[in-house]
């Protein structure tokens, strides 16, 4: 069993917008090749030209199709999943060897594969199957948040953000501390009612999503209906072409004569 | 439990790469600005460029897998020369030089001769602006790229109406807009300029409605998806207009002043002047002043023109404006929103709603911009008026065989709203506004291609007249395609999807040599795969090819390779100097013009080379006068870097407008400057140039851009570009057909032409649809590209094909209840053409007569380096299978081909099928072609 800290310093995490998420998996492919070469690389690929090709990633996107309460039709949603640095990780607490931990300062929650044994256990404790195994290695891996990219001074200012959110195109995720509740993404959360993955089990996840708008499929307030056509639409088309005509203003001249003489014949 | 346990010591600040590169992705047509970060030489990391005009940072999908397609086991190596059947995959490696020798022998043979025997086609090129040019060098007017399956009628409709288009021509003001109507676009041109603006309205609470029979991508997250039936849009988009025309709600000035709206079209029915603009001696169009009774010039000060009405001019002529032709065609109840919404799927009453709703964003919720600028006439305007609606189309559009209408009526929509480049309306990226059309005309008349000798122009342009068709003295093509023909008259980028069956059947002729580049026209790229791969290998009673010489440049095993006799083996983008230049698909910004270039961030480390140079040296092995100095020597020697630089087009201008002049402080037109390259790799890549501000809208009208765009050269004279909503070229097509002019279509195309070449938009039902039986074939068969793919590169990248490997049939699950197919059953899906066995999923979001799958990922066994058991050939499909290339037989037994009847665009999307369980359930899609013997690097 390894334990957590009592407490951390920031809540360092993503906070991802499901109403805008169109699934276009820059955010896995950006993670993928971060991740593949940096600290918690390589991310081999088995059978990669093959019938079976796989490999581990940190970030995944499904695509569901759901229905909401009180609508017919079906929504599709593109849930982005990734390790969601839980307050409470079960698969910390139940790795045996110490290598699942959590970070004091900024609460990332990472998998240390000098200690690592692959035993599995954390992915097993993990309810939202953010852990990677990866059998070249034979370690457990997942999202680091990119702690490699966050503090990286060899990066520029704006790209100290983990990979996915700087990729994603729709501008559909979010990073920041989640401990701060002044922070932009606790006031998003607030203000868009962010929400937790699976809370009644406790873990206490620091990553964020925030719901659906409503979609406006009717009238909005002060949008009056029009006039149905009847059989006199070109009757009171030239009515309103005469109205037009009659108001015709003029407005300031600059220098007419310059262009209008090009255009005379 | 034990103690806190130790943090291991982490480097947080590592430094993986030793090298940032600065260029431009091409794992699409986006082109987006990259960083690629190297180490040891090697490409370890690419992510988007912050500081680049077109994606300010962000990345997609592939452009993030780029390296994977970098180091592909797909790619070729070394030049290959057939030694087998065509087919067989029996190739020997040659050395380059023995290659270029080759091809020099079977080029230079034809131009002696005759170099339209030449057919030059290029895939996903980006330097059409060279390719092009060659050709016209070579002198052969076979030449195009593959927009003629791809989006010519979003650019020809564009193009011809207002001087502008959707496609990559123009975007949405995502700043301004409060209401955005997409149609027809899943992950296509633009795509991530497009998700960053959808990104930007959903946080701004403007609204999305999305005009598509699939819910997938853009059209989930929109407020409003409207699950249309395929090919119906201009139907809609004409009931819209009915509605708003029934409550005037209709941009009056805009219309005046902007548009032919008042024009004087002559009423002469049998007449060769039916239907043509009333115009002064010197060719300006008339107007009618009703002040003083009588016409006066267009487009002139103070004069206050009628917009609606007939008039009678003094030799008796009968007068109408346009804009009464516009009104009554779409004010009949053929568009009111009753009589389309069965056709369309589509309650009446959403039809009200939206155009309710458009009127009220156009003319209540306008936006006013505090920057004063002046109009043509000089007319100062102390604010920029915008009505925030901005519109979006593309293949759902361009792919069907009334796409060239179709466009062209939501272009009339947004006109008659006054919202073409206005704030919140759809603007135009400069080079555009164009005159309308283009002022270049496709150079391959009757006496213009001639031995050794080059064009006396383009290949491709923009005709105004049957004068201006490339056919013979019998009213046949001169191109082997067809384009510019009767057959497709406004065929502005060419029919690529027909030149292998028509070379193969002699149709109009036979050709000694295909040269082919980035174009997989054995697969995924053919309609018709089977019978295309009988065109390529057919045989002469001599036991010569009909096609007998096949030269392919291509960076990978694709399954054109196999077909090929020469391969001339491409680097990947990363190898190479490229420019992404305004003479070829602009990657400009609505706010200023901007281009960019690749430069080789790693060395091949195999024997391939760019094919851009391997074209300029073919090229001067040749003698063509463009490459070769008088003396004999390369005008261009090293290859395409130093054409980027040292080619002008015209006097200071050449492919790329930025850090001209001597000094490389001159923009747009200005001398050589020989340090051009080292200029853009210092800034990153690209060349951008902000419009000041009251440059930036109502540029088709705006006296201080026309002025600057001239000098630019994206225009011959400052001189207004007056939106064309009733187009006089199409009705001079009419007139010949209907026997005035001195160029006339043969009998058989005069029904066909009369019909289709209309002046004003309308809407007709896809002609394959109308011609198979509606009860046989009941389902529409689309496709859509998945995000995470481009055409059929996606498939062989390790990291894409692990999120998509292999595709399945989606079809509503109401509809597939009806048809007792379950979810994952095996089903034969028929076309009056071929039949496919494929696997379906069933879902809900999308329109219940539609089934679709997504395109291009279904592969050859055998290709692309990948095995020979691997998901994208054993499960996956194309239904190009299904596409026929020709139309079934019309009066008279002539097959036209399965394309828009005005700019000769495929429709893909015509497609009709018949969806049932299939007797064989076996765990594979059918057909499966023998396997292709592996080519690749490994």
């Amino acid at each position: 069993m390894s334990s957590l800290p009592v407490s951390t310093g920031k809540q360092l995490g993503l906070v991802i917008d499901l109403d805008t998420c169109v699934g276009c998996q820059a955010c896995a492919t950006s993670c993928k090749e971060w991740n593949a070469q940096g600290e918690g690389g390589p991310l081999t690929d088995t059978d990669p030209q093959g019938a079976d090709v796989s490999g581990p990633w940190f970030n995944r996107i499904h695509g569901y199709e759901v229905k909401r309460e009180g609508r017919s039709d079906s929504h599709i949603v593109n849930f982005p999943r990734s390790c969601l640095h839980c307050a409470e990780p079960a698969c910390v607490t139940v790795c045996p060897t110490g290598a699942s931990y959590k970070r004091a300062e900024d609460g990332i929650v990472l998998v240390n594969p000098d200690t690592c044994i692959g035993c599995k256990l954390c992915s097993w404790a993990c309810p939202y199957g953010a852990r990677e195994y990866d059998y070249m290695q034979g370690v457990m891996k997942k999202c680091t948040l990119c702690v490699d990219r966050i503090y990286n001074t060899n990066l520029e200012p704006e790209d100290q953000v983990p990979a996915c959110v700087k990729a994603c195109p729709t501008g559909a995720r979010h990073f920041g501390d989640l401990g701060d509740e002044k922070s932009a993404v606790s006031q998003l959360v607030k203000e868009r009612g962010g929400f937790d993955l699976f809370p009644e089990m406790g873990y206490k996840p620091t990553n964020k999503y925030l719901p659906l708008r409503a979609r406006r499929e009717s009238h909005a307030a002060g949008v009056q209906p029009l006039a149905k056509p009847d059989g006199s639409v070109m009757e009171k088309l030239f009515a309103w072409a005469d109205q037009l005509l009659r108001s015709s203003t003029t407005t300031a001249l600059v220098n007419p004569q310059d262009n209008s003489g090009k255009l005379e014949g | 439990m034990t103690p806190v346990t130790a943090e291991p010591r982490l480097n947080l600040s590592p430094k993986t790469w030793d090298e940032v590169k600065a260029t431009t992705c091409y794992m699409c047509a986006c082109r987006c600005g990259i960083k690629v970060h190297l180490k040891d030489g090697k490409v370890v990391y690419i992510d988007g460029n912050r500081d680049h005009p077109v994606n300010k940072g962000i990345i997609c999908g592939k452009g993030a897998a780029g390296i994977k397609q970098h180091y592909s086991p797909a790619r070729l190596s070394k030049p290959l020369l057939r030694v087998g059947e065509r087919g067989t995959g029996e190739f020997k490696e040659i050395e380059w030089d023995e290659a270029l020798g080759l091809a020099t022998g079977w080029l230079s043979e034809v131009r002696n001769r005759d170099p339209k025997k030449l057919a030059f086609f290029t895939g996903r090129d980006q330097s059409q602006g060279l390719t092009g040019w060659w050709a016209s060098q070579f002198g052969t007017p076979n030449y195009a790229a593959h927009g003629g399956f791809c989006s010519v009628n979003m650019a020809a409709a564009g193009l011809y109406t207002y001087g502008g288009s959707f496609w990559e021509f123009g975007e949405p003001d995502w700043k301004h807009t409060k209401y955005f109507l997409l149609f027809g676009v899943a992950e296509d041109h633009a795509s991530n300029p497009l998700k960053a603006g959808l990104g930007k309205l959903k946080e701004r609470g403007a609204k999305i409605v999305s005009i598509n029979p699939v819910k997938t991508g853009y059209s989930a997250i929109a407020d409003e998806w409207i699950g249309i039936a395929p090919g119906t849009d201009g139907l809609f988009v004409g009931a819209l207009i009915h509605c708003l025309l029934g409550a005037q709600k209709i941009d009056g000035e805009y219309l005046s002043r902007y548009t032919n709206a008042p024009w004087l079209v002559i009423e002469n029915k049998g007449r060769a002047d039916d239907g043509l603009i009333l115009r002064n001696a010197s060719g300006t169009a008339l107007v009618w002043d009703a002040s003083a009774g009588g016409t006066k010039v267009s487009g002139t000060f103070g004069t206050n023109p009628s917009l609606l009405g007939r008039f009678i001019l003094s030799d008796g002529r009968k007068l109408v404006t346009s804009f009464t032709l516009i009104a009554e065609r779409f004010a009949s109840n053929d568009y009111a929103p009753e009589t389309v919404s069965k056709t369309c799927g589509v309650a009446s009453e959403t039809i009200h709603r939206i155009a309710a709703e458009l009127a009220h964003t156009a003319f209540t919720d306008t936006v006013e911009l505090d920057i004063p600028w002046t109009d043509y006439l000089g007319r100062r305007h102390e604010k920029t008026l915008g009505r925030p609606v901005a519109m979006h189309a593309m293949r759902g559009i361009s792919a069907h065989s009334n796409g060239f209408h179709t466009c062209r009526t939501i272009h009339v929509l947004q006109i008659m709203l006054g919202t073409i480049d206005v704030p919140g309306g759809t603007r135009y990226k400069p080079p555009f506004p164009k005159s309308i059309p283009p002022n270049v005309k496709p150079a391959g008349k009757m006496g213009h291609v001639k031995p050794n000798t080059p064009l006396p122009g383009p290949p491709l342009g923009f005709v105004t007249g049957p004068e201006d068709l490339l056919v013979d003295e019998q009213g046949k093509p001169l191109r082997i395609d067809k384009a510019y023909s009767w057959d497709a008259p406004l065929a502005a980028h060419g029919m690529m999807h027909m030149v292998i069956n028509n070379a193969a059947e002699g149709d109009p002729y036979t050709i000694d040599v295909l040269l082919m580049y980035m174009a997989n026209m054995s697969w995924n790229s053919a309609m018709n795969v089977p019978d295309t791969l009988k065109a390529l290998t057919a045989k002469r009673e001599d036991g010569e090819y009909v096609i007998p010489k096949i030269i392919y440049s291509d960076a990978y095993a694709s399954e054109m390779v196999h077909y090929a006799d020469l391969i001339l083996p491409d680097t990947t983008y990363l190898e190479r100097w490229d420019c992404i230049s305004m003479l070829d698909r602009p990657i400009s910004e609505a706010d200023g013009p901007a281009d960019a270039i690749r430069q080789p961030v790693v060395e091949p480390d195999r024997e391939v080379r760019p094919f851009q140079t391997v074209l300029i040296e073919l090229g001067h092995r040749l003698g063509l006068p463009g490459l070769t100095r008088p003396d004999g020597t390369a005008r261009y020697p090293g290859g395409y870097a130093n054409y980027i630089v040292n080619h002008e087009r015209a006097p200071g201008l050449g492919p790329l407008a930025g850090f001209r002049g001597k000094d490389g402080t001159a923009a747009g037109r200005g001398a050589v400057n020989h340090n051009q390259l080292k200029a853009y790799v210092e800034n990153g890549g690209y060349w951008f140039q902000e419009l000041a501000d009251n440059m930036k809208y109502y540029r088709h009208v705006n006296w201080d851009y026309l002025d600057w765009a001239t000098f630019f050269g994206f225009l011959p004279r400052p001189e207004p570009i007056i939106h064309q909503i009733y187009s006089e070229t199409l009705q001079k097509f009419r007139l010949a057909a209907q026997g005035h002019g001195a160029v006339l279509p043969p009998p058989e195309h005069r029904v066909r032409v009369a019909t289709y070449f209309d002046p004003i938009p309308f809407w007709y039902p896809p002609f394959e649809g109308e011609m198979v039986s509606g009860s046989e074939f009941p389902l529409h068969a689309i496709t859509q590209r998945p995000m995470a793919m481009y055409h059929s590169w996606g498939s062989q990248n390790t990291w894409l094909r692990q999120i998509i490997g292999r595709n399945w049939l989606y079809v509503h699950k109401a509809r597939a209840a009806k048809l007792n197919i379950e979810d994952g059953d095996w089903v034969d899906v028929a076309s009056h053409h071929n039949t496919i066995k494929v696997q379906v999923k069933l879902v809900e979001g999308q329109n219940e007569d539609t089934v679709w799958t997504w395109n291009a990922i279904g592969k050859r066994k055998g290709t692309w380096g990948l095995s020979t058991d691997s998901p994208e050939s054993q499960k996956g499909f194309l239904v190009n299978h299904l596409i026929s290339d020709l139309l079934p037989e019309r009066e008279g037994g002539y097959r036209f081909s399965n394309s828009d009847p005005i700019t000769g665009q495929a429709a893909w999307y015509d497609l009709k099928v018949r969806v049932t369980k299939s007797a064989n359930q076996k765990e594979q899609s059918a057909p499966q072609f023998k396997s292709l013997k592996k080519i690749g690097s490994t």
